[in-house]
């Protein structure tokens, strides 16, 4: 079990890796010919900067479209950050304090997390519009999230797991030098889990995260008339 | 309205999002433009009698446009269904069309996207939505891609900014390309293309309207204003969409620019050769297209000599004026490339180039050259139709939102009885009258209709309150649009007008300056 779960990490990371680059890649060489901020915006680049920040950190648009979605969308993102945050230490030897401090808040926001994901879900059975756009994949990933969410707190709060293990496991993967996984039913869904998230990130509808940042509607300033904005393939227009 | 065959939608108490009735519009489809047009345009005349030929080029255009647009390449990856938008659109609240939902019309589009471009979609199409680009699919594009004003109230929502105008335009782009353009739109293009305007009027016929107005007012007020045309050497061009020359109430606006020229002192001219600031190339967004278009402005500031190009009262001319021109004609600043330097050094750096008339209005105002009897408006009580590509794709003054302020503090300036409607239906968040973006011809009269509905919901609620009894508005779109629509509404058409309707009538034009 332990030369499978290595081998899947390594797989899962390499195309975590390998995929995002090319999506990052490919959205910041394709062009935006023209300047299509969504206005009132700023027009300033720190301006932009803050609404990125409001866009990315509040969600400052849902929060103007829906409150459920932004409150469970909030709730689950947050959630996972913390979440995320706290497994930091499983990836480096000496803990900082920090990380030690953010340890009972990376516990508890596991709740926050499935609770959101769980109202998120909800919504797609119960309001007859998203009902409608509803994919079966959108279904499987709030199944695969809350999975491993559900596992990780089980792990934490009711059957525990060596961590110590998991631990060196991860330390020695980075170092490659595969130590034994402890053997657990949980950590074991847990992470075939995780695997397949990270494994099918680059090809999905999680390219939110990247793409929010490429987004033309929110990443330009509101300059037209003080600047001129021409994308390489137009300009070649203009040489004809 | 006896031979209506269609309902309008009725006044809410509370508003509550209208429960799905899927294929409401299914049946809404605009006149195909015939192959003489779609070939002026330089696109294909008609559909491939083969199907596959057009399946073919319809992919090949469409992966052609993920590469020239990072938006549409953003917009097809990161939608991830939560839902913000589905109640935002004009045309899914006034139909309840589900697929008038703004990801689900993205979705007639991401489903292809999905299928040809992405590896889920090719593997695993029914799980993530993924779909073959048939004839029928085709159809249900051209139905819906024509239900959808590119009006961005989806965007503010979005918690990504997808912006279904953007995608809306690739598909109409790609089915131009395969030869399924709107006869519409595509026919207005080609008037442009050979005689300079939408409404295909040429130089003769316009000083022709141009003198009798000259005629009019001079009646009307006992004073010559004049409405040039080709005046070379003038300080102003002043572009404007052609249907200010002779629609109501547009005209009553271009009268009010005239007045503010004469009233201010400051040449101006129309030009007979760029006598349209529309320009329909963005409903398809076909780049090449609203280039041309908007080249012939350039030209004409080029051979008047002109010193400042101002637009009128347009929506959409304004988006493109204020935020393409500087790209596509060079009408702006900031460049180090020959082509626009040419340009922008005989154009005055003191202003913002191009300006809107409501900016140039203003800024008179602020000066104290101009002077107004405001009582001349006490018997209009006046509310401000927000239009939807001056808010959420343009901005007018210094700073985000000027667009929103400058037009009320004009009718503030002009006139004494001013009244909002409801916050969620104005600024940022303002409807669209619902005949934007190309859709504002007689065969999509139900779209329009029913696309008004938010609209005549907030002005009713004003009209009961305060008795408001004139819509100003910006846009001649707008103007058109409501002319026509009000009246379904119980309205009386002339409920709307243009802001400098009301600058028109409240200015003096005396020698008081």
């Amino acid at each position: 079990m332990t030369t499978f779960f290595a081998i899947l990490f390594y797989l899962a990371f390499a195309i975590l890796v390998v995929g995002l680059a090319y999506k990052i890649y490919d959205f910041a060489r394709t062009p935006a010919p023209l300047s299509i901020p969504t206005t009132p915006a700023p027009t300033t680049t720190t301006g932009v900067a803050f609404r990125m920040a409001r866009e990315v950190v509040l969600f400052e648009s849902l929060f103007k479209g829906n409150l459920w979605i932004w409150l469970f969308g909030w709730m689950f993102h947050m959630g996972l950050f913390l979440v995320l945050i706290r497994h930091l230490r499983y990836f480096v030897s000496d803990v900082p304090a920090w990380l030690v401090f953010i340890q009972p808040f990376g516990k508890y926001a596991a709740f926050m997390m499935v609770a959101g994901l769980g109202g998120l879900w909800a919504r797609r059975f119960l309001v007859e519009r998203i009902r409608y756009i509803t994919t079966p994949s959108d279904h499987l990933w709030l199944a695969l999230l809350i999975g491993i969410g559900i596992t990780g707190a089980g792990m934490t709060f009711v059957s525990h797991v060596d961590v110590v293990a998991v631990k060196i496991f991860f330390l020695g993967l980075m170092r490659f030098d595969i130590q034994p996984l402890p053997e657990h039913p949980a950590l074991y869904i847990h992470l075939i889990l995780v695997a397949l998230l990270m494994i099918l990130f680059p090809f999905s509808k999680l390219l939110h995260a990247p793409g929010v940042f490429f987004s033309p509607t929110r990443n330009q300033a509101d300059t037209p008339r003080e600047k001129r904005h021409l994308a390489p393939w137009a300009a070649q227009i203009e040489k004809s | 309205m006896a031979d209506l065959e269609f309902q309008i939608p009725k006044y809410r108490e509370y508003p509550e999002v209208p429960a799905l009735q899927p294929g409401a519009m299914a049946h809404s489809r605009p006149h195909v433009a015939s192959e003489k047009i779609q070939e002026a345009l330089g696109f294909q005349g008609k559909l491939d009698d083969d199907w596959q030929a057009t399946h073919d080029k319809a992919i090949a255009k469409f992966g052609e446009l993920l590469g020239k647009y990072r938006s549409l390449k953003v917009f097809m990856d990161a939608c991830v269904h939560c839902g913000s938008c589905t109640d935002k659109c004009h045309y899914f609240i006034g139909t309840s069309d589900p697929k008038n939902m703004p990801v689900a019309r993205q979705e007639l589009m991401r489903s292809v996207y999905r299928r040809y471009f992405t590896l889920a979609g090719k593997l695993f199409p029914g799980l993530v939505g993924a779909k073959d680009l048939t004839r029928e699919l085709l159809d249900e594009w051209y139905s819906y891609f024509w239900q959808c004003s590119e009006c961005r109230r989806c965007s503010v929502f979005c918690p990504y900014g997808i912006d279904t105008a953007e995608v809306t335009m690739a598909a109409r782009h790609i089915l131009d390309t395969v030869g399924y353009g709107q006869k519409y739109s595509n026919e207005i293009i080609g008037k442009v293309f050979k005689i300079g305007n939408n409404l295909g009027l040429p130089g003769p016929a316009l000083e022709d309207t141009l003198q009798g107005l000259e005629e009019d007012v001079k009646e009307d007020t006992g004073v010559d204003v004049k409405y040039p045309l080709d005046a070379q050497g003038a300080e102003v061009l002043l572009v404007t969409p052609s249907a200010d020359f002779f629609a109501e109430p547009h005209i009553e606006s271009l009268i009010g620019y005239g007045k503010v020229f004469h009233a201010a002192g400051i040449s101006w001219t129309f030009s007979s050769y760029a006598s349209e600031a529309g320009n329909f190339g963005l409903f398809d967004g076909s780049y090449e297209t609203m280039r041309k278009v908007a080249l012939r402005i350039r030209q004409a500031a080029l051979e008047l000599g002109v010193k400042r190009i101002v637009v009128g009262e347009c929506g959409h001319a304004w988006r493109v004026a204020y935020a393409f021109w500087n790209t596509l004609n060079g009408i702006g600043a900031g460049a180090n490339d020959p082509f626009a330097i040419e340009l922008q050094k005989q154009l005055d750096p003191r202003y913002p180039q191009p300006s809107h008339i409501c900016e140039f209005t203003w800024d008179l105002i602020q000066q104290g050259r101009l002077k107004f009897d405001k009582e001349a408006n006490d018997h209009r009580v006046i509310t401000f139709h927000d239009s939807c590509n001056v808010a959420r794709a343009s901005r007018m003054g210094g700073y985000p939102g000027g667009q929103f302020d400058i037009p009320r503090n004009i009718i503030k300036a002009v006139a004494n009885n001013f009244v909002e409607m409801a916050p969620e239906t104005i600024r940022e968040v303002t409807f669209c009258c619902g005949g934007g973006g190309g859709i504002l011809t007689d065969e999509l009269i139900e779209a329009r209709v029913k696309g008004a509905f938010p609209r005549m919901e907030a002005l009713q609620q004003v009209v009961e309150k305060h008795g408001v009894n004139f819509m100003a508005t910006i846009c001649a779109i707008c103007k058109a649009q409501f002319t026509k629509v009000l009246p379904y509404y119980g309205f009386n058409m002339r409920l709307v007008g243009g802001v400098h309707q009301l600058v028109s009538t409240a200015i003096r034009l005396g020698n008081e300056h």
